[in-house]
């Protein structure tokens, strides 16, 4: 198979310039994470202090917030709010544990639907590099299935879900949430790992061929290593639609238990109690955070593959 | 050679895999009808309207009571999220029975829904539109040229059939859509907010004044009950498959055994508002206790008393909620229905059963006697 003339023009991936610093370096890095946030905070007490307390409409649609506490409580009250227990009931959990167990049960999830559409993804990149054809006919499909709107997919994901059962096997809830993150998680890297596998040059994929290497052993040997700087980038887009689709998909489907239900849960006390709404929202920020550094971890034991390619 | 042995051996593999995808399905497809012959309990799915809360706690009650189990029945109650309609869970055949009120549920059937209402659980509205006492806006005709408050989704349509009684129609006043909580009311974006007896009024009452630093009180707002208007349709209801109560009858036999089992949770409910409250918390509500003790009080007042005993479905005020039904256009200038539904569409068949077969156990199933308790709203409802 002609593959080499499939190949497309390389583009720069991120994870190609990173370097591992020294100690101070390290350092910096972390300072400079932390200052963000202080900077942050900043803007949002200074707002909150001087903006205009009506917020700025413009045309019909506001531009700037409101400067209340109903719609931007004080940082400080979010803080302490998360310390404070989540009702007055006896035994009730602080807020932060709250949050942190529903964001642990969203993780996993988004974890299988990630892993799912990691197998899902490469396995479709595999067989459309393979076959030409196969690019051709799938690959538009694969296009095609990101313009099918969550609120359409959720409860036909769920309605067929409650339907299976095999032998001792029964369909849970949570499968069905998995199923939507790791449907909106597959394109990404689906796209990527093809990108990816196309691009050895040319007269690297001949070189194989002069050594009557198989496709196998091509893939083995040349492809899938060529491919890490692309697929690094893809997992990372793929664990953000994973988190993504896991919060949306527990909205649209009423599981219980994630950091999704919490969210609409908390928004609706968010009346009476403005700083509680914001506890599930931190949460997901976290969440986004841990899987992005999943992914991180990843890139830093592919390492060598990467390295290969920087000085390839 | 190399070559065309490794292609035939993935068509193969991808034959294999087609394959097991295909038996996978058709494996599925057997399965779908609950296996009701079960030697023990009956499986039973029922899928509520929202999440967990007081709303629904006569169910969690019938649970978590036993009266379920009593009636040879294994229930599993299913929250709905955003996206889950229950009426077309209950017409995909995804679950048993279904609770939603009657309007959107018209709509549905109108649609091609094949659903039956078997038991009018709540007998009155519980609609509010609640605004600023100094607003001016008494009644529904004071709705002109305001913005009114509405979560859509099927919600709106008191609101939009009130105000036909009035000869306002949507263009008359600014529809927005409501959030989850009462913000856009409290901002000021909103003039007119809706709000449930059971839930948004009470957010409104255990939000703090920023004026006053004290919780606003009933005295701060003025509530238009849509329950003394026209615009009043019948809401949470019991639902069931049209097509399985003619033919199946194990699952008419379930029916009746299931209304059985809910009228003692709600009647539980009604003597023991505290009790029930907790349960619905341990079921997965995330309310505080002040507001979720609110929310199973206001619920009962919409069910109790019941004048011809709980679920009993009154023709009077189905057709009523059928008129307005036909009366109301909304924003989009859409009608919620345009004929009369089907004969179909609700019977008191087994509910009578359940009733007569209840009044014969002892069971107050009319509540006469019913007083509601007095409910402290805390801040936040914590």
């Amino acid at each position: 198979m002609a593959d080499g003339l499939s190949r497309t023009g390389q583009i720069a991936t991120p994870g190609l310039r990173r370097r591992r610093g020294a100690p101070a370096r390290e350092l910096a890095r972390w300072g400079a994470g932390a200052l963000g946030i202080v900077v942050l905070v900043g803007i949002w007490e200074l707002y909150k202090l001087l903006g205009p307390a009506d917020g700025l409409v413009l045309f019909g649609n506001r531009v700037l917030p409101r400067t209340s506490d109903l719609a931007m409580p004080h940082s400080w009250d979010m803080l302490a709010r998360l310390l404070e227990p989540v009702t007055r009931a006896d035994g009730a959990r602080p807020l932060w544990l709250e949050v942190a167990v529903a964001a642990t049960l969203t993780l996993g999830i988004a974890a299988a639907g990630w892993l799912t559409g990691l197998v899902v993804g490469v396995g479709l990149a595999l067989v459309m590099q393979r076959w030409k054809l196969a690019e051709w006919g799938l690959l538009p499909w694969i296009i095609l299935s990101q313009t099918i709107p969550l609120i359409a997919f959720a409860p036909v994901v769920r309605s067929w879900g409650s339907r299976i059962e095999i032998g001792a096997f029964e369909w849970q809830d949570w499968m069905s949430v998995a199923l939507i993150a790791s449907y909106l998680a597959f394109f990404p890297i689906a796209v990527g790992a093809l990108k990816g596998l196309q691009s050895p040059d040319t007269i690297h994929v001949e070189l194989m061929k002069t050594y009557a290497a198989g496709w196998w052993k091509t893939l083995v040997r040349l492809r899938l290593p060529a491919a890490v700087p692309y697929l690094l980038p893809a997992l990372r887009l793929g664990a953000a639609n994973a988190v993504i689709g896991a919060v949306v998909a527990e909205v649209s489907t009423g599981l219980q238990g994630g950091i999704g239900r919490i969210l609409i849960q908390y928004a609706g006390q968010a009346s009476g109690d403005p700083s509680k709404a914001w506890g599930p929202i931190f949460g997901a920020i976290v969440l986004g955070l841990v899987a992005a550094g999943s992914i991180a971890l990843l890139g830093a034991m592919l390492g060598r593959y990467r390295r290969v390619e920087i000085s390839g | 050679m190399k070559h065309s042995t490794r292609r035939a051996a993935s068509i193969a593999a991808t034959a294999l895999a087609a394959g097991l995808v295909l038996s996978a399905c058709s494996g599925t497809g057997g399965d779908t009808d609950s296996d009701t012959g079960g030697d023990e309990l009956t499986e039973v799915k029922l899928q509520l309207q929202w999440l967990p809360q007081g709303q629904f706690a006569g169910y969690f009650a019938a649970q978590e009571q036993g009266f379920f189990e009593e009636a040879g029945l294994d229930v599993e109650i299913i929250p709905s999220g955003g996206d889950i309609v229950p009426q077309d869970a209950l017409a995909n055949g995804d679950v048993d029975y279904a609770i939603a009120w009657v309007p959107k549920v018209l709509g549905s059937i109108e649609a091609g829904a094949n659903v039956t209402n078997i038991a009018q659980i709540f007998q009155r509205s519980g609609t509010l539109q609640v605004s600023w006492a100094d607003s001016g806006i008494e009644s529904v005709a004071d709705f002109e040229g305001k913005k009114i408050g509405s979560w859509g989704f099927g919600n709106e349509w008191e609101i939009f059939a009130a105000m036909a009684e009035e000869g306002l129609d949507s263009t008359t006043v600014e529809i927005i859509t409501q959030d989850f909580n009462m913000n856009a009311f409290l901002s000021g974006d909103i003039d007119a907010a809706q709000a449930m007896t059971y839930n948004e009024y009470a957010q409104l009452l255990e939000a703090v004044n920023p004026d006053t630093g004290e919780l606003y009180t009933p005295e701060d707002f003025t509530v238009i009950s849509y329950e003394d208007t026209v615009g009043a349709m019948l809401q949470d209801a019991v639902w069931a498959d049209t097509e399985r109560l003619e033919s199946d009858e194990e699952y008419q036999e379930t029916t009746v055994a299931f209304l059985k089992a809910v009228i003692k949770g709600w009647a539980y409910a009604a003597d023991n508002p505290e009790e029930a409250s907790e349960m619905t918390i341990n079921a997965g509500s995330g309310w505080g206790a002040s507001h979720e003790l609110w929310m199973v009080n206001e619920t009962n007042k919409l069910i109790w008393p019941a004048e011809n005993g709980i679920g009993y479905i009154d023709e009077a005020a189905f057709e009523a909620t059928v008129a307005a039904a036909l009366s109301a256009t909304n924003e989009t200038g859409a009608s919620l229905i345009t004929e009369e539904p089907p004969a179909t569409a609700w019977t008191n068949e087994y509910i009578e059963q359940a009733l007569a077969e209840l009044e014969e156990e002892g069971v107050d199933v009319k509540g006469d006697d019913f007083e509601p308790i007095e409910v402290e709203l805390l801040e936040g409802g914590a």
